[in-house]
């Protein structure tokens, strides 16, 4: 069985077991859902405010919303210790972190997707100006996140306080990324398009990925196995 | 001959405190090593390296020669753990298959309806796992081991805890594995099913190997005699 094979079914079963369950996504949608509304409240912003703050005001609501799915990601392989059968298979690692990886991304931009409708409305804001760029900026960002947020789940899963060490490891290390995501989300929403006074943040969001997705990949197999 | 299993010179700390302790340890295809030891004698952490979910401190694990954590070496071998290692939220069917693909089985379908029909859950295999009994569990457990026809079998106290048909389904896999030469190495408290099963006994005092040899008509005829003569009580 090829390695994307094995990835495509981590990701299948990963993706089955949560819609069955909800555990996580529930939890993160009225999240996403409660912040975006108390923030709505807390402000009466003109569209220039609303523009200047919508890059942090949504990345935090997706950062703090996706917690809440990551933290699930290795957890949900405790109960019946099913990451032992996982480790004990014929798959590497990799394959196993990148099938959790996009199970996740996949979780992340669903909330994402209704998080973009329910802003616009509460916060009076046309924000499909620039749509196609600001959904490649926003698939960029949430990969990160991701791909972060994937590796410390299977770094911190032993762990008996790994609700509280996740975010504590997963925020500061995602500084770079969540600043270059802020940046060109702001712009995008204003309904500027990607020119060349964002395009540094643009590089060094896609550096950014492709440095930890490699990292991970490297590393996953020695975090798994200790 | 090559051995199935073998451990050269493994130790293994935790922290300072070494919980095994020089085990040279060598498995010829086709026995079954009981693996014998009171609680904390290192028997599950001697397990969980040779399965490869953990690292040696010192010294080398290897199945066939080659390292536990290769990936062709892990086709070969069925870990059945502590956990029964099946999703809740996926059915019997579902989760047979999952494991039959990562496995890279040529009919995943037809291995997992096999063997759903070997451990008598092929009526509920579209059930969710987390609506099974305790005993339903236990089987699907086992099918999930045996499903790629593993060489090695690795079994961490198998009989704990089994309900009595889940009990009847493992002897009977066990002896047919056996039978088609499979290596199996098995820690347990039940001494005397254990004895029946064995060929070879491994005695695991404090960490240290303190007997390892062929199982003897002694043995079967007094489970006991060889903590008397070998364990910490000696």
């Amino acid at each position: 069985m090829s390695f994307w094979s094995q990835t495509a079914t981590i990701l299948m079963k990963d993706l089955r077991a949560e819609l069955r369950s909800k555990e996580a996504i529930n939890a993160s949608f009225s999240f996403a859902l409660v912040i975006l509304l108390l923030f709505s409240f807390a402000f009466d912003p003109s569209e220039e405010t609303t523009r200047e703050i919508s890059g942090g005001l949504l990345w935090i609501v997706f950062v703090f919303a996706g917690a809440l799915i990551l933290n699930r990601s290795f957890a949900r392989e405790l109960p019946n210790d099913c990451l032992d059968a996982l480790i004990a298979a014929p798959l590497p690692g990799s394959a196993l972190f990148l099938g959790k990886a996009l199970a996740n991304l996949a979780l992340l931009m669903a909330v994402e997707a209704v998080c973009f409708p329910v802003f616009g409305i509460f916060y009076n804001v046309n924000w499909t100006r620039q749509f196609w760029p600001l959904l490649l900026v926003v698939a960029l960002g949430t990969w990160g996140f991701t791909v972060i947020g994937t590796m410390f789940s299977a770094l911190t899963v032993n762990i008996r306080l790994r609700e509280v060490m996740l975010p504590l490891l997963v925020y500061p290390t995602m500084i770079p990324c969540l600043m270059s995501a802020m940046k060109l989300s702001a712009h995008l929403v204003g309904g500027e398009p990607l020119d060349s006074d964002v395009m540094v943040w643009m590089k060094f969001l896609i550096g950014f990925d492709v440095i930890y997705t490699c990292l991970s990949l490297m590393l996953v197999e020695m975090v798994l196995v200790g | 001959m090559t051995p199935a299993v073998a451990a050269e010179d493994v130790w293994k700390y935790y922290g300072d405190y070494p919980a095994l302790r020089e085990i040279k340890l060598a498995v010829e295809p086709g026995s079954c090593v009981a693996l014998l030891g009171r609680n904390g004698a290192g028997k599950t952490t001697l397990l969980r390296i040779i399965a490869g979910f953990s690292k040696t401190g010192k010294g080398r694990v290897s199945i066939f020669g080659k390292d536990a954590r290769d990936t062709e070496t892990r086709r070969r071998v069925g870990v059945l753990g502590h956990g029964i290692s099946v999703y809740e939220e996926l059915t019997a069917y579902e989760n047979l298959m999952l494991f039959g693909r990562l496995y890279g089985l040529e009919n995943p379908a037809r291995s997992a309806m096999e063997w759903l029909d070997r451990t008598g859950l092929a009526r509920v295999r579209d059930g969710l796992v987390r609506e099974f009994s305790r005993g339903m569990r236990q089987r699907l457990a086992v099918a999930r081991a045996f499903l790629h026809n593993p060489e090695v079998l690795l079994l961490d106290e198998p009989f704990t805890a089994l309900d009595d048909r889940a009990i009847a389904v493992l002897q009977t896999v066990l002896r047919e594995a056996l039978a088609r030469r499979c290596t199996i190495v098995l820690s347990t408290h039940q001494l005397r099913e254990a004895l029946e099963l064995a060929t070879h006994v491994a005695l695991l005092t404090r960490g240290s190997l303190a007997y390892h040899g062929e199982r003897t008509a002694e043995m079967l005829s007094d489970p006991g005699w060889l903590y008397a003569r070998y364990g910490e009580s000696s």
